[in-house]
Parts: C-alpha cells; sequence; structure tokens
C-alpha cells in the first residue's frame, strides 16, 4: 500500500468542490473508481481523473499535490486518516470535519476549520477570515479539535467557537474570538482590535497586549493561573511552541468579558507585555 | 513455616470486595499537598464506622501531576459506589477545596467515573468556568486564594480490602517496632494503603459481640492480658500482638505487599522478641478473597 496522491495537472479556471475526496469516502476505491468520482466546478461537474492524475492505493494517508487556493471543501466532513495538501488551499477547508489529521503546507481561504467537531488541522502559511467559525447564519462554530496556524490568520477568527483550541503562532486580525461560546484561542503574535467582541464564555490567551481591548471588558488584575500550564501540557503531542510555553503565559492579566452580554469570557494577556 | 526463627502460621487473611479509586492532589509544595492529603484521609480507617477507608499512597515529583506541581496519590476504598463517591465529594470539598493553592486531579483515568469537580464546580456560584483538556474535563472555581483547578471526575474500580497480618510479639515495644519497620517496607509497594494509624492496628476486631448494639468486639483470642481467661491462640511468652491491614487495587497487590511487610517483620527475629505471625480471619465468611499467609511467603 502506498499513499494516495492526486496531482492537479494545471490551475483550474474556476473554484471546484473536492469535498467527495477524503479518506472515508476514497478507501477502498481503485484509481479507476476514484478517477471517475464527479467534482463540482462553476456550473457543471468534472470527472475527478480530467483533474487530477492519481497514483497509490491508501487513501488513509492522502496527499494533495500542486493544490491552489481554488480547492474548496478540502476534507469536509473526514473523520479519519490524513490528508497533506502540497500547495495552498481554497475556502471551507475541514469544514465540520470529525477527525484525522489535515496539513496545509500553504494557506487558505475564509472558513477554514468552520464548525470542526474534532481531528487536528495544521496550517504552514496564512488562514483568512472566520476561521474555527460557524457557517453564516449558524450559531455553532468549531465544537472541539485543534487547529494550529503557523502564520497570521484574518477577522472574525473563533466566531461562535464553542469548543477545541485555535493556536495562531502569527498575528490575528480583528474581532477575535467573537460571539465565543466556549474553547481557547491562544496568539503568539499581535492581535487586531476589539478581541472577545461579544464573547460569552471562552478564554483568549494572549503573548501579546491587543491592539485595543472594548470598554465592556473589565480588569481583573494579574494572577497567577494554574489550568495554564494544564492546557499548554495538553498540546505537547502537538509541534507548537504553545506547549513549552508554561513559563511565560503562567502570569497573566485578566480582562472578563464581554459585559454586554453574558460576561463569563476572559482574555488573559501575558504579564509584562 | 518458619521465617529467620519467626512462626508463620498456617492461616489466612480473609479479605473483602470493595470499590477504590486514587486522586492526585497537589500543592505550590509538598508540604501543602500533604496537609491536603492528610486531612482529606483523616478518620477513614475503617468502614465499620468511618464511611470509607484512606491513606496516602505516595508522593509525587512535579513531573508525575497533571499541572506540573508537587503532589500527593492517594487511595480511597468503600463498601459500595455510592458510598465511595459520597465519601470522595464530601471529604475533597471539605479537605481539598478548603486547603490553600490545593488543585485535585482523578489518578484513576479509566473505571466508572464519579464525581470530583462536577459539583464541587458550583461552589464557583456561576463564576466557574469549564476547560476541556484532552479530552477531560476540568472546572476551575475561583476562591479566595486564586483558582481551585479540579478534574470533573475519578475513576472507580473493584477493589479488594481487609488484607492483613498480626505479628506476635515477646513485649510492646518489640511489637511495635517490628509493625514500624513492615510499614516502612509496605509504603514503597504501589496501589495499596494501610489505613490504621500510623499503618497499625493495635485493637484488632471478631465479628459480633456480647451486647446486641456492636457488630464486632475486640479479637480476645489475641488479647495477651486474656491468656487465662478466654480462649487463647497465645502462647505464654506472647505479651503483645499488632496487626496491619492492607487495601489495594487487587489481590495480586495485597498478596505482593503483604509478602513485604512480613519478611520485613520476620527481618528482625526471636532476637528482637518476634515470635510469630499470624492473620485474622472469620472462616471464610466475611470475603472472597482468602490470603494463605504460607503459600504467599512460598
Amino acid at each position: 500500500m502506498t499513499m494516495l496522491i492526486l496531482t492537479l495537472r494545471s490551475e483550474p479556471q474556476q473554484r471546484i468542490d473536492v469535498a467527495p475526496l477524503t479518506p472515508d469516502g476514497l478507501l477502498d476505491k481503485s484509481a479507476g473508481e476514484i478517477g471517475d468520482i464527479l467534482l463540482q466546478t462553476g456550473n457543471r461537474q468534472v470527472r475527478t481523473g480530467e483533474l487530477f492524475d492519481i497514483e497509490g492505493n491508501d487513501a488513509s494517508h492522502m496527499v494533495l499535490r500542486g493544490a491552489t487556493g481554488k480547492l474548496d471543501f478540502i476534507g469536509r466532513g473526514m473523520a479519519q486518516g490524513m490528508i497533506d495538501v502540497e500547495g495552498d488551499a481554497g475556502s471551507y477547508l475541514g469544514m465540520q470535519m470529525k477527525g484525522g489529521h489535515l496539513v496545509v503546507r500553504g494557506s487558505i481561504g475564509a472558513y477554514g476549520a468552520c464548525e470542526l467537531k474534532n481531528g487536528t488541522v495544521i496550517i504552514q502559511g496564512n488562514a483568512g477570515d472566520f476561521l474555527g467559525a460557524s457557517l453564516p447564519g449558524n450559531k455553532k462554530g468549531m465544537a472541539g479539535g485543534t487547529v494550529i496556524v503557523r502564520g497570521n490568520v484574518g477577522d472574525r477568527a473563533g466566531d461562535h467557537m464553542r469548543r477545541g483550541a485555535l493556536l495562531i503562532e502569527g498575528n490575528t486580525g480583528a474581532y477575535l474570538g467573537s460571539r465565543m461560546t466556549a474553547g481557547t484561542i491562544a496568539v503568539l503574535g499581535k492581535t487586531g482590535r476589539y478581541p472577545g467582541y461579544a464573547m460569552g464564555r471562552g478564554t483568549l490567551l494572549l503573548a501579546q497586549a491587543p491592539a485595543e481591548i472594548l470598554p465592556t471588558f473589565n480588569d481583573c488584575g494579574t494572577h497567577t493561573l494554574g489550568f495554564i500550564p494544564l492546557l499548554l501540557k495538553g498540546f505537547g503531542g502537538l509541534d507548537t511552541p504553545f506547549s513549552n510555553m508554561s513559563e511565560s503565559l503562567r502570569r497573566v492579566r485578566r480582562y472578563a468579558g464581554d459585559m454586554s452580554g453574558l460576561g463569563k469570557g476572559e482574555i488573559l494577556v501575558a504579564a509584562g507585555t | 513455616m518458619n521465617i529467620n526463627g519467626v512462626q508463620i502460621d498456617a492461616t489466612f487473611a480473609e479479605a473483602f470486595p470493595m470499590r477504590g479509586t486514587r486522586i492526585i492532589i497537589t500543592a505550590q509544595n509538598t508540604k501543602w499537598a500533604q496537609i491536603a492529603a492528610q486531612t482529606l484521609t483523616g478518620f477513614a480507617t475503617s468502614v465499620i464506622a468511618c464511611g470509607c477507608e484512606a491513606g496516602i499512597e505516595r508522593e509525587l515529583d512535579p513531573s508525575e501531576t497533571p499541572d506540573g506541581r508537587p503532589g500527593v496519590a492517594v487511595l480511597i476504598f468503600a463498601m459500595g459506589g455510592k458510598t465511595l463517591a459520597k465519601q470522595v465529594e464530601t471529604r475533597a470539598g471539605q479537605c481539598v477545596l478548603t486547603c490553600p493553592t490545593s488543585a485535585l486531579f482523578s489518578g484513576l483515568p479509566d473505571g466508572d467515573p464519579i464525581a470530583l469537580g462536577k459539583n464541587l464546580r458550583f461552589f464557583g456560584d456561576g463564576f466557574q468556568i469549564s476547560k476541556r483538556i484532552n479530552g477531560r474535563r476540568y472546572w476551575r472555581v475561583p476562591v479566595m486564594d486564586g483558582e481551585f483547578l479540579c478534574e470533573e471526575s475519578t475513576g472507580m474500580v473493584n477493589a479488594v480490602g481487609g488484607g492483613n497480618f498480626l505479628i506476635l510479639a515477646e513485649s510492646q515495644p518489640q511489637a511495635l517496632a517490628a509493625c514500624e519497620a513492615a510499614i516502612e517496607a509496605m509504603r514503597k509497594v504501589p496501589n495499596v494503603i494501610m489505613p490504621f494509624p500510623g499503618g497499625v492496628v493495635r485493637s484488632g476486631s471478631k465479628v459480633g459481640s456480647r451486647y446486641k448494639a456492636l457488630n464486632a468486639s475486640t479479637n480476645d483470642a489475641f488479647c495477651p492480658t486474656l491468656k487465662g481467661q478466654t480462649q487463647t491462640q497465645l502462647s505464654p511468652e506472647i505479651e503483645s500482638v499488632m496487626e496491619i491491614v492492607v487495601d489495594g487495587l487487587t489481590a495480586e497487590d495485597i498478596s505482593k505487599v503483604m509478602r513485604v511487610g512480613i519478611e520485613a517483620a520476620c527481618r528482625l527475629g526471636p532476637r528482637n522478641g518476634i515470635r510469630r505471625i499470624s492473620a485474622g480471619n472469620y472462616g471464610g465468611k466475611l470475603g472472597p478473597f482468602l490470603f494463605h499467609l504460607r503459600e504467599i511467603m512460598a
């Protein structure tokens, strides 16, 4: 058994919905059967075999080679296995994913890991707006799993987030964790304006002070919190600097909010920043 | 059987099924983790009147604890799951939640879950915060010294209680010295506790009493001052008998720790007044676990 490699033959003219190409969907399928799977692009459907060269037969470890930002819905709803995206990915990457591992060597578009249920998503580049959020009109965002972004993320990351962890090693846009219900978002870089807007519960753990904190967040003082080392230790199995930051993030300034709503969320800013 | 001149009686210790759990208490330093653990395991020598039997299993290095602080592992045993759950929750609430800098975690991730912080969280009066880390739920309860961090639940497993052996000596100081030697060796064995004061019982009991209100009474056959007054099990030279009772997570743990303890006691030998090792049993009527001394020491 060798890993299944799907190589994009050329840059597509239109966006392609590649949701059917998951380990769950391709297990036990031959290269011919995979090639016959129809993918939606624009207002027509195209055979997978017309877009991708297909090698290997182990769908539990898939590689999307030569991927571009026009491939949407990569890993949508996947529950097992691994997808390794060599290149960029479009929007809705890992949407409603239930398990497994998704690694993107490049950057992704909007709504990455939206409504994620479980599993691990690692983005080596940047992520667009609404990372880990809910779909427009829905009220339940990411509900489990872990997302690591090595680069920067856009606005509204973690919108309506309910559980799980977003670990952002770069900078974030505005309204980080907006309308968050629970879960943890940790950021190493700079944070845009108004983090925690309308958050009910949940934790924003920031290594640097944000550009601006809403007046509806109340300063609770500086504290050494015992749960932070436990939380960061929990990321020990992942390749992230957060797992080694127990000491630098242990003492934090706590802001409680958003008092315009439930007010049981918190922004924890590393002390001394 | 004779070990180092000490007679091993052809008898057995009779033990019974219990339900058990392990919890981990951490604190700013070992001193405060010990204080919390000692408070929690206070008045927990026997299920007869304490509701549970509990003891400190061992101290934990920071590298062994969930939050990277010094800690103590505690084992708690009771006759049933409901009683155990009630005892754990009550003791955690009154003895660990109240103890400065403490945090409380499960020491048995597997098994049937019983509440640790599941209900204690309500002490937070709505300000408590839940965190799910690696599939396990923790509660952050705001308290006056900061936050009390407590895992939602711990695991409860089938266990064994009442393993025991008796040390028969020529004098009280010699019996106690042998018990101290045995306990020191037994404390190095994992998965067991010796719940009585210092690990030693001087008031071993028999089932029943001439008084209707009592279920148990003094084990007169092993009381040296009654040698001429009852059907004694003691020879003339025996002046003091002390018992070591063991609870463990499995019967194998009990066998292992009994062997370690008996070996340590026998090492003192007749020159130090140690004459016999016996065990407490109820004719096989009390429990299904029979620990035959000669088989254990073979």
